[in-house]
This record gives C-alpha cells, sequence and structure tokens, in this order.
C-alpha cells in the first residue's frame, strides 16, 4: 500500500508527530522558523494534506501548487483566517481546525490578561524586580475591582461563553452580544443579551471573541472605544485586527479607557507604535492555547482530521467539508 | 472636646471624608511610617489611633493607655499588634475583615492565571522586542482549568479563592485545623491534610494568618512534596513560607513557580529571587484598589466612633480589654 504524503509545515509536539508518522509519509519543516514563501509552494506539491499553522498564510497559489490529489490542509488553530476556504473549497481541498480542545486555555487566558491588568500585575512585577518596591504604601499601584462589576463578552461562541462561566465565582454580573440571542447560554450563567452598544456602554470588562472576518475588522474602533467607560478595561484574546490598534493607542494614552489587555495584534509580531511604552496594558506573544496539553491535544486533533480526510471518512473538524466534496465530484 | 485621632500613614484624598466628622485628626503625610520615637511621642494623647501597618508593642500600649480606646488597624491580619499587651492596657484593637475579601481573592486569582500563563515574563518578552512568530513551544504554560487547587487555610479569604474556582471546572482541596462542612458545602471542596494536599494540587494558595504557628508552615519539607509542576501562591504573609527553602525550590526545579505578593523582609527580597522567571511577584497589593481602600477606611471609622462612644467596637480582637478600660476611664 502507498502511503499518504503529509506535509508538517513545523515541528510539532510528539505526541502528534508520533500518530500522524504511523499512518502516513511524513516530512517536517526542520527549521525553528517558518517557512518562506517560496519554500512552503514548493514543500506543499505533491502531498496528500498539509499540517500547517496560522502563520502560513494558505491562498489560492499555494492551493494550486499542492495540486489535486491533495485532500486537505488542517489548520493547528481554531481560528483559519490564514486560508482562503472559499479557493479551497473551488478544488475541493477540505479545510479543518482545532476547536474545542483550545476552548479552556483560551479562556483562562482572557481571565490572566483582564486580572492582570486591573491588578497591575506586570508592572508591579516589573516595580518589585526593578527594586521601586520601599515598602507597603496606602497610594501604591491602586488597580480596579474585579469581583462584583459587569463583564461584557462580545462573540458567544464556544471561548465566548467559557470565559463568561469564568466570570460567575468571580460574582460578575455578565452581559454578552453576538449575531442572536444563545437562551442555553442564558440559562447556565445567567447572562444578558445587549446591543453592542450598550456593551459597550455599560462593561467594567470588554472581551472581545469573535473569529476574524470582513464583519468583524476593525469591529472595535475609535467610535466603540469611545463609548466604553473611562474605567473600563479591554481584552482581547480573538485576532489583532479586530481592534484598531492605532485607536486603541490613542484612548490609553489619554485616558479614554483604563487599560488593556492583548494577546493578539493587528500586525504580528510588530506592534503599533506606542504601545510597548504604556504601563496600562498587558501585552502576550499570542499564548492563547500555549500550554503544554492543549498543544498537544491540537496537534492530535489536526492529526485526526489528516487520518481521516486520507481514509475519506469526513473530519471531525473540517469547516467544508460538504462543499468541498461536492467541488470535487463535480469537477 | 473633640476626640483626638491618629493616623499613621496618609490616607488617599478620596478616604478622608471616611473619617468621623468631629474627629481632630493627626495625619502622618511623609511618605513613609513614624520612626519608633516618633510613633511612641505621636499616640501619648489620642483618644484612638488608626494603624497603618506600625509595629504596636507594649511599649506603645503603654504610651498610649491613658488616653487611648483603640488601635483600628488597616488590614485583616494584625500580626503587627501585640494584641495580649493591648488587651491588658484596656484598648481594644479592631481589624478590616470581610472588606478585603474580594480583592485578596482577586489577587490570588490573579497571580495563579499569571504564574501559569507566564504573564509577566510574556509581557517583558514583547516590550523587549524578543517576540519571534511561531514557535511552536515558545513560552508553553500550563493549564489551569481542569486542574486541582489547594487551599492551605479555610477562612473568608480562602473560601473566597475556592469559590472564584467554580468556573474552571477545577479539583479543590482545603486544609485547616479541623474539616470545616461550611466550607466544603460552599465551594465543593474535600478537606485533605497538608501533605496530602500539597502532595496532590497543582496550586497550592496560602490563606492563613501569620501566628507563631503558621511562621514558616511552608519550608524545605513541605516544597518538597509538591509536584514538580505546581504552583505556589501566597498572599497571606511573607514568613509563612521559608523563602530562602523556596528560591532554592524554583531554582532546582522542585515546583514549578511561584506567584508572590508578600514576602519574609519586605520590601527587600531573598537573593536570587527577582532574578527567576518562574515567579510573579507583586509588591503587596492583595487590597490595593480605591474601592477597597475606602471601605477599609470606612471600617477602622466605624470600629474607632464605637470605641469613642463607650461601645465595643464591630470587628474587636479583644473584647477583654472592656473591663480594664472601665476601669481606667471610671
Amino acid at each position: 500500500m502507498i502511503r499518504a504524503k503529509v506535509y508538517v509545515t513545523r515541528r510539532l509536539p510528539e505526541a502528534a508527530l508520533e500518530l500522524l508518522s504511523r499512518h502516513a509519509d511524513m516530512e517536517i519543516n526542520p527549521e525553528e522558523r517558518s517557512l518562506t514563501r517560496e519554500e512552503l509552494l514548493g514543500k506543499v506539491r505533491g502531498r496528500n494534506a498539509v499540517l500547517c499553522l496560522l502563520t502560513d498564510t494558505i491562498d489560492e497559489e499555494v492551493l494550486a501548487a499542492a495540486g489535486p490529489q491533495c485532500r486537505i490542509f488542517a489548520n493547528y488553530a481554531v481560528g483559519y483566517n490564514n486560508i482562503d476556504v472559499a479557493a479551497a473549497t473551488r478544488r475541493g481541498i477540505i479545510i479543518a481546525n482545532t476547536p474545542d480542545v483550545l476552548t479552556d486555555a483560551t479562556a483562562d487566558l482572557a481571565w490572566a490578561l483582564l486580572l492582570a491588568v486591573a491588578r497591575r500585575v506586570a508592572e508591579g512585577d516589573k516595580a518589585n524586580r526593578s527594586g521601586l518596591f520601599k515598602g507597603w504604601e496606602p497610594l501604591f499601584m491602586l488597580g480596579r475591582e474585579v469581583s462584583g462589576k459587569t463583564l461584557g463578552i462580545i462573540g458567544a461562541g464556544r471561548i465566548g461563553q467559557a470565559v463568561a462561566r469564568r466570570g460567575c465565582g468571580f460574582a460578575m454580573k455578565v452581559i454578552y452580544s453576538a449575531s442572536t440571542p444563545k437562551p442555553e447560554f442564558e440559562a447556565a450563567t445567567g447572562a444578558r443579551f445587549a446591543a453592542q452598544e450598550e456593551l459597550l456602554r455599560e462593561a467594567d470588562f470588554v472581551s472581545l471573541h469573535v473569529p476574524l472576518t470582513p464583519a468583524t475588522h476593525h469591529l472595535i474602533g475609535e467610535r466603540e472605544l469611545a463609548m466604553m467607560k473611562p474605567t473600563a478595561i479591554l481584552v482581547n484574546t480573538a485576532r489583532g485586527p479586530v481592534v484598531d490598534e492605532k485607536a486603541l493607542v490613542a484612548a490609553l494614552r489619554t485616558g479614554r479607557i483604563w487599560g488593556a489587555g492583548l494577546d493578539v495584534f493587528e500586525r504580528e509580531p510588530v506592534l503599533e507604535p506606542g504601545l510597548a511604552e504604556l504601563p496600562n496594558t498587558v501585552i502576550l506573544p499570542h499564548l492563547g492555547s500555549a500550554t503544554e496539553e492543549t498543544r498537544t491535544r491540537m496537534g492530535l486533533v489536526a492529526v485526526e482530521n489528516i487520518l481521516a480526510a486520507l481514509d475519506g471518512r469526513t473530519p471531525p473538524n473540517g469547516v467544508n467539508v460538504k462543499e468541498a466534496l461536492a467541488a470535487r465530484s463535480g469537477g | 472636646m473633640n476626640p483626638r485621632v491618629l493616623i499613621t500613614r496618609k490616607l488617599p484624598e478620596a478616604v478622608q471624608k471616611e473619617t468621623g466628622p468631629d474627629w481632630e485628626v493627626e495625619m502622618n503625610g511623609g511618605p513613609g511610617h513614624y520612626s519608633r520615637d516618633e510613633l511612641l511621642a505621636r499616640v501619648r494623647g489620642r483618644d484612638a489611633v488608626l494603624v497603618m501597618g506600625d509595629r504596636i508593642d507594649e511599649e506603645v500600649c503603654a504610651a498610649a493607655a491613658p488616653t487611648c480606646k483603640v488601635f483600628a488597624n488597616h488590614g485583616v491580619g494584625y500580626n503587627n499588634i501585640d494584641v495580649e499587651a493591648a488587651t491588658k492596657y484596656g484598648i481594644y484593637v479592631t481589624n478590616t475583615p470581610d472588606v478585603v475579601t474580594g480583592p485578596t481573592a482577586d489577587l490570588a486569582w490573579a497571580l495563579l492565571l499569571a504564574t501559569a500563563r507566564r504573564v509577566a515574563e510574556g509581557d517583558r518578552l514583547i516590550r523587549a522586542g524578543r517576540w519571534r512568530l511561531s514557535d511552536p513551544f515558545a513560552m508553553l504554560g500550563t493549564e489551569v482549568s481542569g486542574k486541582t487547587l489547594g487551599i492551605v487555610g479555610a477562612g473568608r479569604i480562602g473560601r473566597a479563592v475556592a469559590q472564584r474556582a467554580r468556573g474552571f471546572n477545577m479539583d479543590i482541596l482545603y486544609t485547616a485545623n479541623s474539616p470545616k462542612p461550611d466550607f466544603a458545602a460552599q465551594t465543593g471542596a474535600r478537606f485533605a491534610e497538608l501533605r496530602q494536599l500539597l502532595q496532590s494540587a497543582d496550586f497550592v494558595s496560602v490563606h492563613v494568618p501569620l501566628t507563631p504557628a503558621t511562621r514558616q508552615l511552608i519550608g524545605k519539607e513541605e516544597l518538597a512534596l509538591m509536584k514538580p509542576t505546581a504552583i505556589l501562591i501566597n498572599t497571606a504573609r511573607g514568613p509563612v513560607v521559608d523563602e530562602q527553602a523556596l528560591v532554592e525550590a524554583l531554582r532546582s526545579g522542585g515546583i514549578g513557580g511561584a506567584g508572590l505578593d508578600v514576602f519574609e523582609r519586605e520590601p527587600v527580597l531573598e537573593p536570587g529571587l527577582a532574578e527567576l522567571d518562574n515567579v510573579v511577584l507583586t509588591p503587596h497589593i492583595g487590597t490595593s484598589t480605591l474601592e477597597t481602600r475606602i471601605r477599609m477606611a470606612a471600617v477602622c471609622s466605624r470600629n474607632i466612633q464605637a470605641a469613642l462612644a463607650g461601645r465595643v467596637p464591630p470587628n474587636c480582637l479583644n473584647p477583654a480589654a472592656r473591663m480594664r478600660q472601665e476601669e481606667r476611664t471610671r
């Protein structure tokens, strides 16, 4: 039997690679960096499946380079804004992601950021390490109260709901905005549906959990920031371009909002000028799913998706399975 | 005559209106504590003292005693005050429980999550311009949800920390002198002996007062019982942990990390601690929100008002002082 050829664009946790290599002829990018555009175009050629990362741009040209024998591009992330799904569908290539397994890790990180900004954890740590802590002072490093305040969730998908659930233990009032109200979510968390504008005006903490699409690009801009309370904190663990970073820096500088906790940026790894100089931010290098356990699970899920597609089964996390298969049989 | 009240540190502007309207207040305007001699001189002739972190021992009690009815401690922990001496001199000692519970529990969680997910380290790395894209193994942290949380000390703050774990789907263990059915019912936590808790917990959060019995409660032996991946959180009092043993355990990988808001010899840190990446070190900010500071001052104020009116204050730690105070003021 001829083993399927699979390319993996970065070294991933061992358990996932081990599983994949048992079933397929696997090649991995050996470098400690992403592939260049040219390398990517060369490496995908002739493969039956590709395991790719958010940092790989998978567009028409890459999909064409892969060739008609390619069944699936399995993304090692829940978001897949790096992939032109419509182009993949036209070519009968399935796109899959890794939802569910990173829900808790991302929700935990949103909470880590929320609390770190409110209670000035990174700033306090820095002060302590640089010897600026001179003993307990009544006015030193006063932060913002978290328990009992209002948490606003924009985007009540899996991660948004998980962030809301964590608010219950902190006795928070939870409001959320989404395209439609979600009665089950409301029943489970006591969350109340609100129009986005109302949410921005009422919430003490605004946490973003929408996918990046043309409709959510710059969802939070100057106008939205101006609606927020001057004491409010914005948390973004979704995707950088959901926030107009330039407008955010201006709002943080002028005290229009109190602070921000950011794990994602508009032009990663480049930050908007001025952002890294602001003390009222906590900024992280895209760590939403960065735990040993979650990364291993993500790798296993990506491999399951590939093995299913190669076997002619439906990948558990395909995002365009029906359409892609229709295009393949029709074409 | 208006009551004469000494306030030993400068209160925030917004907080100052929580003091009694008829008090004749003297407030320390300086940036630090009163020196020992100054404190001894200033407490003399006061009807009440609002104590902010100063050491109140027998000598201070004696200096204050002829007139002073209450030492109102600004804080829930009162290891800075010799309560027995105050009782002997007929001076009430009060603290500020309840109002500090929420913010302290929030900070314990802030430290837990920050340590597990390497928040301070990540923030440092990115600000130093050292962020390189897409290394799937860079900065991997520890999962929090679904893990085991161990609470040492099942008082108000310990309970609030356990309650906050609700949305994180955690197993909770707690240890105390004896099982507390209320605590278990409110948090879903199970009682464990300290030893067993240290061996099983992924996160150990300390919430005991500092007393002779809890001094260095977590030392070399206890740290050795913890999992090599475990994270220790201390928002209680520094001397509850043997800081030298902790630095050693963090250095050698004996435990995974630590989130500390309190230190053995504040503001001095154990040598080596500030050089470690697997720690998050906040500068004693458990109650540092303006709202909480206002509430704490209001509680101090209520305790002082009660004592001035000849009543036992609501948060009195030594009601036995009453008899001596009545004898003295008769």
